[in-house]
């Protein structure tokens, strides 16, 4: 019985705790609800997850009405992975949260960080298990206006602006994505997602599908923040509680890809996306554009946040790269990355979030000679930055190699190329911090900082332990990937 | 099970060093006894591997149909049992080393120096060309502290030539040409006559080889070679274990592994590009060593004898003849010991008597006669005149520029030897002949004397090696033998 409401306890379990932190005055029993709930949910993902790779798709049709009147939750393979990404991302900073929060919040907002964290946790879980096209832009505003008060959150006051910014352009790709809804709906008459597609190819050749499509993928990719629409994703990275940042940086760009996919390869077809519209040219001029632009910024940045904000613009590139080959190969080379990406940025973002903690400051300038005095801290952030380089041995290596591999069968070699040559910009970037840490001498004004508390230390090593496990042994996360592309692109030639 | 134990025991090691940093004494014992440890593992696996066996191990599986395992061949059998035995000696030379130069961070450098050698290993015994990558990078990252150790401004700058120069021609062009080979042919193996013949045209395996040579950064072909010259700021330990042994060999080595087990030296004969790149190694050959005569920092002058070094062998493995592949094979162990002499002799003369110039080196051969006759010999085996090993290795190098018609080559090696000469002899010559008092600022309290004991114990140790390998080079000759049945 409890088994089988899996698809919908994973939303409403963390819908229902929102509330309930608000309620709890005390910061502590605030963030003890929201870390069980977020480490319920992991369990309830895994078990998901255990579901669907031994048993296929899930189908659940919410208040027993039979779809496609009723609303459907739909798990398949990539689905599950996706929901695997985002619980386990989220069971790992709830007890990061605890010091962080505590550092950089007004005590009177701790219960409203937690609520909305648990409400975005809501919202992003929920556009991945939904099949039903209204309701995932339900999910998504959910999401969306969860993160733009813990984006608000931040301790400097510019955390207003860029939590503004993000919320102009989050409503013109959420009203995007709202109108592309609503003509589908308007020509098939249903917002079921399996539906649809079934209806679609009968009147793809109209002019009002055509505008609905243009109009999903722009809405989509300002809330992936691709190139150029991801103006808004460097200034609330940079100024967003740390914790926050972490989160967002490896769930909710993510989920958009998730999305994107979903309505390339489930709703609109791969014929109509890909051969018709051309959507595949598009994209990968634009992924081949954010992977070098963003990485050539990210080279002079000195705010190190705000530098790996800029990398992860790029490394978005290099998963929409993928998916723009329109291949088995590469589609499961942007899955393996998209999951991958999320384990290496948390694990940076912690390990800048700690620096933050203790130092006040993630200015470059700032952490000369910091590897002597949180030596764990330095060696969790250089650990994962050569993944993110992708040096053999990190899950980073994998996905390169995969990436690299399939635009070679596609026959793209100067792709490769490129994804080679801006690994090494990656390595460019992550050296500064390296050099400064551990070779420049600390100024004689700088006061000595203590390594941070093992509660932030954990989550960020044990994120580095996933990353080296891997590379190591990939043969898991390969097959779900490569399950997942199977099930997306399974109409492609 | 000895093979995976040599590549563990020194990826282990750091973490008993680590664990003894406030006892020096203890924390050197352990690398010694590791160091000897390791050279007995690898001693003990020769036998077999001259009878014909090829013990293998597969460790995991990180993608589908690309293992981490390890198979010893002749040549890995080689490489392994060179690097291990100088590893021995230049943990005796280290000691003696840091501790008169009051260096500081020696346990990191201890630490790293394992990681290294255990990352040689790696290399040494990888059974498919995706291990060894995994352990060539492995190798430039844990000597990236090394060669940084001072952790000055200068070194910073060197580190960064360092990484930039080896993982920027590994990650761009090897690892493009590792998925690509991978994606034409489904396999990394290295198998006796290649994996490319019959898959791949000539023009694509010309593509595929050029990306290879180059972007074996560790081999300094031109025009990939400056972080050579860049990596001298290291201690001189370092520079002489890693960047005339370990770093340098691994490069070179996997050039020949690339030559012999990817494409086969059969097929490879059908693609023009081998003759451009034979080219580029011979100019290689010629150009450092002119670069060489032009320096006066002794360790710099041996950084760019040390790049054209490299190129013999690189020319050697192109050169597509049986005994082009034993010259080559055979150089890289007699170029090991007369190179690991000439820089410890070097560090020697830096710690005793803080002189780091050859201009400033006038009469020290008087104060210092030992270390200066352990230079003498590892300066004739540069050159190649017996009895050193140095003439045993240009002997089949030559062998094999002839076998091959190869008369640009031939004429290559006749005039680099005649290069080396010139730029090693005088140093000699400056040395002995000179008078002290003659050094622009010489004054009466220089009263140095010999360098330390453990620093001579490892020189006379190298120096009779060059000596031996000479008159007894059997072990490596029959490796490179075997090896080159192998390859046809």
């Amino acid at each position: 019985m409890l088994l089988s409401n899996l698809p919908a306890l994973q939303v409403i379990i963390p819908l229902v705790s929102a509330p309930l932190c608000m309620l709890l005055r005390n910061p502590r029993h605030a963030w003890a609800c929201a870390l069980f709930t977020s480490w319920l949910v992991l369990g309830m993902a895994v078990m998901l997850a255990q579901r669907v790779y031994t048993a296929g798709t899930l189908s659940y049709a919410i208040g027993a009405w039979a779809t496609p009147w009723g609303i459907e939750y739909r798990v398949d393979m990539a689905g599950a992975l996706m929901v695997l990404v985002i619980a386990i991302i989220g069971a790992l900073v709830m007890p990061y949260a605890w010091h962080s929060i505590q550092e950089e919040l007004h005590k009177k907002q701790t219960g409203l960080f937690y609520t909305c964290y648990l409400l975005c946790l809501t919202g992003l879980l929920g556009i991945v298990v939904t099949g039903d096209a209204f309701n995932l832009f339900v999910f998504l505003e959910i999401s969306s206006l969860s993160s733009y008060v813990l984006i608000s959150l931040g301790s400097k006051r510019r955390a207003l602006t860029a939590a503004y910014q993000y919320l102009v352009m989050g409503t013109i790709g959420a009203t995007f994505i709202l109108i592309s809804i609503g003509l589908l709906y308007m020509i098939t008459g249903t917002l079921n997602m399996a539906d649809l597609a079934q209806r679609l190819p009968d009147v793809a050749d109209t002019r009002t599908i055509r505008v609905a499509f243009a109009f999903m993928t722009v809405g989509v990719s300002i809330k992936l923040a691709l190139f150029p629409l991801h103006i808004w994703l460097p200034n609330a990275y940079t100024f967003a509680p740390s914790v926050v940042t972490a989160f967002m940086a490896a769930t909710a760009t993510k989920v958009g890809v998730y999305v994107l996919l979903r309505f390339f390869f489930t709703v609109f077809g791969f014929h109509f996306s890909f051969v018709a519209m051309h959507v595949g040219e598009i994209l990968m001029l634009l992924a081949v554009a954010a992977i070098l632009v963003a990485s050539l910024v990210a080279v002079f940045q000195d705010n190190v946040k705000r530098m790996l904000a800029y990398s992860s613009v790029a490394q978005i590139g290099y998963i929409i790269l993928g998916i723009s080959l329109a291949s088995a190969a590469g589609v499961s080379a942007g899955m393996l990355h998209l999951f991958n990406h999320a384990l290496i940025k948390c694990a940076l973002f912690l390990a800048i979030g700690s620096i933050y903690l203790r130092l006040g400051s993630v200015e470059i300038h700032n952490m000369h000679g910091l590897a002597r005095q949180m030596p764990w801290t330095m060696a969790a952030f250089v650990a994962g930055g050569l993944s993110l380089i992708g040096i053999p041995l990190t899950a980073g290596f994998i996905s390169k190699w995969y990436l690299v591999s399939a635009a070679l069968t596609a026959g793209y070699w100067p792709l490769a190329v490129l994804v080679l040559v801006s690994s090494l910009l990656a390595l460019i970037y992550i050296w500064r911090v390296v050099e400064a840490a551990y070779f420049h001498v600390p100024a004689a004004d700088m006061h000595r900082v203590r390594e941070a508390p093992a509660s932030m230390l954990i989550p960020a090593w044990l994120l580095i332990g996933a990353n080296i496990y891997i590379g190591i042994d990939a043969g898991l996360i390969i097959n779900i990937a490569q399950q997942g592309a199977a099930v997306l692109v399974g109409q492609m030639p | 099970m000895t093979v995976l134990a040599c590549v563990a025991l020194p990826l282990l090691a750091p973490s008993l060093i680590t664990a003894l940093h406030r006892w020096p004494n203890p924390r050197e014992a352990v690398t010694l006894l590791t160091a000897g440890g390791l050279f007995l593992l690898v001693y003990s696996l020769h036998d077999n591997v001259l009878q014909g066996a090829r013990p293998a191990i597969d460790l995991a599986e990180p993608l589908p149909g690309l293992t981490i395992g390890f198979e010893v061949e002749p040549l890995g059998m080689l490489f392994a049992l060179l690097a291990s035995f100088l590893w021995m000696v230049t943990s005796v030379y280290s000691i003696g080393y840091l501790r008169s130069h009051h260096e500081w961070r020696q346990t990191s450098y201890y630490s790293y120096f394992a990681v290294a050698l255990g990352s040689t290993m790696g290399i040494a015994f990888a059974g498919n060309l995706f291990t060894l990558f995994i352990f060539y990078e492995l190798l430039t990252l844990s000597t990236y502290p090394l060669v940084t150790h001072a952790g000055d401004d200068a070194a910073r700058e060197s580190g960064r030539m360092y990484l930039g120069y080896l993982l920027g021609t590994s990650v761009i062009l090897l690892l493009l040409a590792l998925v690509w080979t991978w994606s034409l042919t489904g396999t990394l193996d290295f198998r006796t006559g290649g994996i490319l013949e019959g898959v791949v045209p000539p023009g694509i395996a010309g593509i595929l080889l050029v990306l290879f040579i180059f972007g074996i950064g560790k081999a300094a072909v031109m025009p990939f070679h400056l972080w050579l010259p860049a990596a001298m700021v290291a201690p001189t330990p370092v520079s002489a274990l890693l960047h005339a042994v370990a770093v340098v060999k691994a490069g070179v080595f996997t050039v020949l592994k690339v030559v012999i087990y990817i494409f086969g030296i059969d097929f490879l004969a059908a693609v023009p590009a081998t003759q451009w790149l034979m080219y580029i190694a011979a100019a290689t050959i010629l150009l450092a060593a002119l670069v060489a005569l032009r320096q006066d920092n002794l360790k710099l002058r041996l950084a760019w004898s040390t790049i054209s070094q490299l190129s013999y062998i690189v020319l050697c493995a192109l050169l597509l003849t049986s005994s082009g592949i034993v010259g080559g094979a055979l150089h890289i162990v007699m170029h090991a010991f007369a190179k690991i002499t000439l820089f410890l002799c070097a560090g020697a003369i830096l710690v005793t008597t803080h002189k780091s110039r050859i201009s400033e080196m006038r009469g020290i051969g008087r104060s210092m006669p030992w270390t200066m006759a352990a230079f003498t010999v590892g300066a004739l085996s540069m050159i190649g005149i017996p009895p050193t090993g140095g003439f045993i290795s240009k002997w089949y190098i030559l062998l094999g520029a002839i076998d091959a018609r190869q008369l640009i080559a031939v004429g290559v090696i006749i005039v680099s030897t005649l290069l080396n000469a010139a730029y090693f002899l005088p140093v000699v010559y400056t040395a002995f002949f000179h008078s002290p008092e003659s050094n622009p600022e010489y004054t009466h309290q220089e009263t140095h004397g010999e360098a330390p004991l453990t620093i001579l114990l490892a020189i006379t140790v190298t120096a009779l090696g060059t000596v031996v390998l000479f008159f007894f080079p059997d072990l490596p000759l029959e490796l490179a033998l075997q090896l080159a049945g192998e390859s046809g």
